[in-house]
């Protein structure tokens, strides 16, 4: 039987007491795969101050140190560490600055189908009947065209309404609505399944007692409770979201070259492939293939200590 | 000896330290003999019975101590010995006969399989010794029987069947971990009866754990009691039962609602909930809590008419072919101002639907609800309607699904305070939730905590608390304690009773354990498959029950006379 303390456990207690705090530090791979991850994000969130060059100002770029070789190959010059691209920016930089912009498409994206799945999913779960089935029957039919076509298909509708001299300006912001409109029928999904879980409970029956109206019951009791499975799915939604921008601006849909992002600069070094520049594109593809790796990894790693049936 | 256990230690390694499930236990049972082991959750009775037959759940593990059984030191048997003992000398029951049987498997392909495993008998043997082990539990046209599923049984034959399968091996031992909880009153005599006669017929060794008491009254030959990993007394039943030596034996014994006489209070049991019982109580009459509401509530309190409730089993779009359960059938009574009336039955007898009819939760079919003499359903926008709901509110049975785990206390217990703006301002409202968990029995410090941080008991007691936060009229408890142990049972029921006199609530109190009924109410229905057989005064029911359910209900009643009177003074 528990004792009744009379001190309320302070926030710092009670996060060192977590089930998942203490799974987190007992599971090495997860502490490795998060300590990449963050010094990956942050590095690219901090490009400006991390970066020895800016890919974007035009003073800094000479055409004459174009293609050049990592520092350490033979013709590489030690100010550019990971080498140059065609146009003469420094391949550290880029892929920094680009990052940057995979990252912030990625998180955006991702909020953006969660806000959108989670609303319509908790509503479908909590009313039911004829808004249930049109909402999920919805999520149906999206789910049955690939992703990437969607995408693709949002995106260059998207663009189509912009008049032409903003095109490349809001093609970022295009790029985020296209693949969150793609997204969001996973966290509906999981959403309203919670939903279903949660709704029968005693809980959700006493505040219905009290009297509290629907949109309160389903926003401050039900939506809290089903979080925990969206945090998994919008974790390995991230890596994800990531791949289809890369995807997205690798096949001349996403972002434009003159804002590189790292899909558009792997787009980039595939024209060099087979001239011996393998650096322009090799660099960009391993920090996305791990930064991805390691967002999944800690996704896998959430779902397990989330769901402790699974152990 | 059959089973002889002497100073066993079982520790669970956990990241807070070893948790002792088990201190020096010693125990022993003889052929022919039931031995009870007794004791509330957590106490570590579950355990021992597991640590016997080498099934404790990872990471536990016995740290010290011998298990003798039939001469043999089990503790010191490699894998293969093991299983040999398990399942063929040591039969095992466990509690919920729905998952101890293999849905995909026919009843007699399991026990062929168990026999084949555990005997010499092949083929047509081990079949003719199925059908022989069916008869023996109770089964009729065994034979029949043996090609059903387990779906195709009811959960009192499906527990016949986990038996048959315990006695394949013809066991020396059974261990039968609270066999009865999870079926009703009338199958648990039945199986008890069962376990019984079996143990005197083979001249078999049985163990019981459970936490009934009644249970133990009615079968075992011996008590161990077990508190927090130890056991605090063995004895013959009578004498355990009877004259309990232990302090803790005697509170817990005295927990334990009577059927046969009506108490003003339970006794109080401070061994086990000590720290509750000193805090502050505040005085009701002059408190926000106890002035009256706007709304003047005249008239009977709850009155249901002609209520019809039924469930779509099996949807169809022509109606005809839908499948449909009559969950509330013609269901009519009145509760009158400041009583409280019981509704009782066995489980799927529509007892906890009428509650939910009454709460506003499910909508009728047909008849009406009225509270305070008001229509809930007609017009359920009108102020007055919604006045009469804000006059009821109710308690669940589940401590643990019946609080928002992501909200602190305060916020559970403040939300139809704030939402209804009762109070004037932020401050009033917290100083109220103070005094209301003081009054609870739980302390105004608890308010900043989460729900997982308290025991079933104390999330009980902030359920009740947020109940009086709407300051209701009219109580609904669907089952509250049975999902808690008697001590427990005991102070949740005298702080409901306490309530009730001091706010003059009315209750309507839902249970399926008689003599709890017996205890908080005045009057009380009988329900069975959705209709209401019987409604009386408390005492004439207990005494004089007119419909023959009731009576069949009563005579199931575990016999408690061996209790301790119910004067004698813990």
């Amino acid at each position: 039987m528990d004792k009744i303390d009379d001190k309320p456990l302070t926030r710092w207690q009670r996060f060192k007491d977590n089930d998942i705090v203490w799974s987190f530090l007992s599971s090495p791979g997860a502490m490795i795969a998060a300590v990449v991850a963050s010094v990956m994000i942050l590095a690219c969130i901090f490009a400006p101050v991390i970066a020895p060059f800016d890919p974007f100002d035009p003073a800094q770029i000479s055409l004459w140190d174009g293609k050049l070789p990592p520092s350490w190959v033979e013709g590489g010059q030690s100010k550019y560490l990971l080498g140059t691209d065609n146009q003469g920016r420094d391949m550290f930089s880029t892929i920094l600055y680009g990052g940057r912009l995979s990252i912030l498409v990625g998180l955006a994206a991702v909020c953006l189908g969660m806000v959108l799945g989670v609303t319509l999913g908790v509503i479908a779960g909590y009313v039911g009947g004829v808004t249930d089935a049109v909402i999920m029957r919805l999520a149906d039919v999206q789910l049955t065209i690939p992703g990437i076509l969607l995408a693709i298909l949002i995106n260059g509708v998207g663009r189509a309404a912009l008049p032409y001299e903003l095109r490349d300006e809001f093609a970022i912001y295009v790029v985020i609505l296209a693949i969150g409109l793609t997204d969001w029928p996973q966290f509906a999904r999981v959403a309203r399944g919670a939903t279903l879980v949660e709704t029968n409970k005693e809980y959700v029956q006493a505040a219905r007692i009290i009297g509290l109206p629907s949109l309160l019951i389903m926003s401050r009791h039900i939506m809290p409770n089903t979080l925990r499975p969206i945090l998994v799915i919008a974790t390995i939604g991230l890596a994800l979201a990531i791949i289809s921008e890369a995807t997205l601006s690798f096949l001349g849909q996403g972002i434009p070259p003159t804002t590189p992002s790292l899909g558009t600069l792997i787009r980039v070094g595939n024209d060099y492939l087979f001239s011996g520049l393998w650096w322009i594109t090799l660099f960009p593809a391993v920090a996305l293939i791990v930064l991805v790796f390691s967002v999944n990894l800690l996704g896998d790693w959430l779902r397990d200590a989330l769901n402790p049936k699974l152990r | 000896m059959l089973l002889e256990i002497d100073g066993l230690n079982i520790a669970f390694p956990t990241r807070r330290g070893i948790v002792n499930a088990a201190k020096s236990v010693s125990l022993s049972v003889r052929a022919g003999e039931v031995l009870g082991l007794v004791g509330e959750s957590g106490a570590g009775k579950s355990t021992i019975g597991n640590a016997i037959i080498d099934l404790l759940e990872a990471p536990g593990r016995v740290t010290a101590g011998s298990i003798r059984f039939m001469g043999e030191e089990l503790r010191t048997m490699d894998a293969d010995q093991m299983r040999d003992v398990r399942g063929k000398r040591i039969g095992m029951i466990f509690q919920d006969p729905q998952t101890s049987l293999n849905p995909l498997m026919t009843i007699g392909a399991q026990l062929v399989e168990t026999i084949e495993k555990s005997t010499k008998l092949r083929g047509r043997g081990a079949y003719d010794h199925a059908v022989a082990l069916l008869e023996q539990v109770g089964i009729t046209e065994a034979v029949a029987r043996l090609r059903a599923y387990p779906h195709q049984f009811s959960g009192g034959m499906r527990q016949r069947v986990v038996i048959a399968l315990a006695l394949a091996g013809d066991p020396d031992l059974i261990i039968a971990d609270e066999p009865t909880t999870a079926l009703d009153v009338s199958i648990q005599a039945q199986i008890l009866d069962l376990i019984k006669s079996l143990c005197r017929e083979r001249n078999l060794g049985v163990i019981i754990v459970t936490h009934d008491i009644g249970v133990i009254a009615n079968i075992a030959d011996r008590v161990a009691v077990m508190y927090n990993g130890e056991i605090v007394e063995t004895g013959d039943v009578a004498q355990v039962l009877g004259a309990p030596k232990h302090v803790y034996t005697q509170s817990l014994i005295a927990a334990v609602p009577r059927a046969d006489t009506k108490l003003d209070r339970f006794t109080s049991v401070d061994y086990i909930e000590g720290n509750t019982a000193s805090f502050r109580r505040i005085d009701i009459q002059n408190h926000w809590l106890g002035k009256s509401q706007r709304h003047d509530h005249t008239g009977d309190a709850i009155e249901v008419s002609n209520l019809n409730l039924s469930f779509v089993l099996q949807k169809a779009m022509l109606k005809r072919n839908r499948r449909m359960l009559k969950a509330v059938s013609d269901v009519n009574f009145t509760v009158q101002k400041g009583e409280t009336f019981g509704l009782v039955g066995e489980s799927g007898s529509g007892k906890s639907t009428v509650a939910r009819l009454i709460a506003g939760l499910y909508k009728p079919d047909s008849g009406q609800v009225h509270v305070f003499g008001k229509d809930i359903n007609q017009n359920r926008k009108a102020p007055e309607s919604r006045a009469a709901r804000q006059a009821l509110q109710m308690i669940f049975q589940d401590p643990y699904s019946s609080l928002n785990a992501r909200m602190r206390v305060l916020d559970i217990v403040a939300e139809p305070i704030r939402f209804y703006r009762l109070t004037d301002s932020e401050q009033e409202t917290r100083t109220i939730v103070g005094d209301l968990l003081e009054h609870v029995g739980l302390g105004a410090a608890a308010a900043l905590k989460y729900p997982h941080e308290f025991s079933g008991g104390q999330r009980q007691r902030i359920s009740i608390a947020r109940a009086l936060a709407s300051r209701p009229r009219i109580l609904i408890c669907d089952e509250p304690t049975s999902a808690l142990d008697v001590s427990v049972q005991a102070t949740i029921l005298n702080l409901l009773k306490d309530l009730q006199q001091e706010l003059g609530l009315t209750m309507l109190f839902i249970s399926h354990d008689l003599p709890v009924i017996r205890q908080m109410c005045d009057r009380v229905a009988i329900m069975r498959h959705g209709e209401i057989c019987e409604v009386a005064e408390i005492d004439a029911f207990f005494e004089a029950p007119q419909h023959s359910y009731s009576k069949h209900l009563l005579d199931l009643m575990p016999d408690m006379n061996l209790l301790t009177a119910p004067t004698s003074k813990v």
